[in-house]
């Protein structure tokens, strides 16, 4: 089960980044989002992002999969462009980025398991029966192959995750995002798929994840970067991030979620 | 006494009954051409809007909105006295076919467009995140869940038009009520007419309930 998915963890200390955002900008219009952001993740690596609402996290993480179309700079995974992919090989590029919604967006006309099969038949092109084998697997490994021919309606927010964390894995991508994975679910879901994103890094996986759940981010994270309005202010191990922060509005921004108001 | 005589007098039924049915089956293999290419076109317009190029919305817009606006009676005779003027020369069943298809094409269009543009912008980046290409997430994830959606009033639209295939006795087409009437006015008797309301109730009611059926089987919460 963990050699399905890379790429080892070993692999960390001497590769190149796998994903390298390079002076990445974006406006809407005339309104500057995001202004020359630079973050690697390397093989292996957990990177936590937080940061205020509005600080442009969403906006970033969309540029990595082009949902969201930079206005400069450059992405690169795994050594390739990214940034310079258009039509197919574009598609083939963003197999390669796993993505998970805060609002999930399964589709609700088809079952979990038809879900998960989706886009490894329409887009990797894997015959049926691969596809099965994969997606069965794949809910294995989030503790939902029991919940296969359900339809996403009858599960519960936390299920509804995970299945997303596993359509997009059975992809098999170099990386993945996670775009506020729990924000949208009940309190006591919450635990459910963050278990599962911690069980995803000891195996390996590559991991660029925006959250609120600080003490996930204490556990699990290799590096934090906290960015404000647009940038990124502050970057380093978790411990130095909420131990020790240094600019006054990473200090201001901790202490306002202490107190539960962010 | 009087009211079965009036609405349902046996020798009347026998003398009319084989003219009824071969106009039933006329009207069936209209309204079946209706609604085929009636919904057809509708989704195709839809699909094509959805590529956000102007100069195919443009005239879908304005198809499916003139289409919606005119009284279908003034087309078909437009259709059927107008146009040979010009030298063409559409047969009754044949305007028919066109103008109901088209009108049931330009309210099929804004259905599925009502549909399509509810399917949430999530559920379109998540299948172009997994790597589907626009045309795999339109027909794979949006549409479908359009279609749906677009069921219940579809039904409606469909039948609300095939039924005004009874239009079709202004320009001779020999439908159900073409006949029926005619018959009424040879025989004196009202009995053709019921039999015409009994027919249009044997072909479209069965239609109704099975648009119940599938309205429940679709109704899946999202
Ligand atoms: N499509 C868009 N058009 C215009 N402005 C946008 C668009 N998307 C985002 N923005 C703006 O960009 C800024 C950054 O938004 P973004 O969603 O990236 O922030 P965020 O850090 O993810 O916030 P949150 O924590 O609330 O999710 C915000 O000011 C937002 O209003
Ligand atoms: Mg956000």
């Amino acid at each position: 089960m963990t050699a399905a998915i890379s790429p080892t963890p070993s692999a960390k200390v001497h590769a190149r980044p796998m994903l390298e955002i390079n002076k990445l900008g974006k406006s809407f219009g005339t309104t500057e989002v995001l202004t020359s952001i630079d973050l690697s993740v390397r093989p292996g690596e957990l990177v936590f992002v937080i940061g205020p609402s509005g600080s442009g996290k969403s906006t970033m993480l969309r540029c990595c999969n082009r949902l969201e179309e930079p206005s400069s700079g450059t992405i690169l995974l795994d050594g390739e462009h990214v940034t310079a992919c258009q039509g197919r090989a574009l598609d083939k590029m963003r197999l390669k980025i796993g993505m998970v919604f805060q609002g999930f967006h399964l589709y609700p006309h088809k079952s979990v398991l038809a879900n998960v099969m989706l886009a490894q038949v329409k887009a990797l092109k894997r015959s049926k029966a691969d596809a099965k084998t994969r997606a069965i697997e794949m809910l294995e490994h989030v503790g939902l192959a029991h919940k296969a021919e359900s339809m996403p309606s009858e599960l519960s927010g936390g299920q509804q995750q995970r299945v997303a964390i596993a359509r997009a894995l059975a992809l098999d991508p170099k990386v993945m995002l996670f775009d506020e994975p729990t924000s949208a679910l009940d309190p006591e879901l919450v635990g459910s798929v963050l278990k599962v994103m911690k069980q995803l890094r000891e195996e390996g996986m590559t991991m660029l994840v925006v959250s609120h759940e600080m003490e996930f981010a204490r556990e699990a994270a290799d590096r934090v970067v906290f960015m404000d309005g647009g940038v990124v202010v502050e970057s380093g191990p978790p411990e130095e991030i909420f131990g020790n922060p240094q600019s006054p509005r990473l200090q201001s921004f901790l202490s306002r979620v202490n107190r539960g108001g962010e | 006494m009087r009211f079965l005589d009036t609405f349902f007098d046996g020798a009347v039924m026998a003398k009319y009954l084989p003219e009824l049915l071969s106009a039933i089956v006329t009207t069936l293999w209209i309204s079946l051409i209706v609604v085929v290419a009636g919904l057809a076109l509708g989704l195709v317009m839809a699909c094509l809007r959805t590529l956000g190029r102007w100069y195919l919305t443009l005239p879908i817009v304005a198809f499916a909105d003139i289409g919606r606006a005119l009284p279908p009676l003034v087309v078909i005779l437009i259709f059927y006295f107008g146009l040979p003027g010009l030298g063409i020369n559409l047969s009754g069943p044949m305007v028919l076919i066109l103008v109901l298809g088209g009108v049931l094409a330009a309210f099929a269009e804004e259905i599925f467009w009502a549909g399509l543009t509810s399917v949430s912008r999530g559920q379109w980046e998540a299948g172009r995140a997994t790597g589907l290409g626009f045309g795999q997430t339109l027909f794979e994830i949006a549409l479908p869940q359009a279609v749906r959606m677009g069921i219940p009033p579809l039904v409606n639209r469909a039948l609300a038009i095939t039924k005004m295939t009874a239009l079709g006795s202004v320009i001779g087409v020999k439908e159900i009520l073409t006949v029926s009437s005619s018959a009424q006015s040879f025989s004196g008797s009202a009995t053709p007419l019921t039999m015409a309301a009994l027919a249009y109730l044997a072909i479209f009611l069965p239609v109704v309930i099975l648009s119940r059926v599938l309205e429940q089987r679709y109704a899946w919460a999202v």
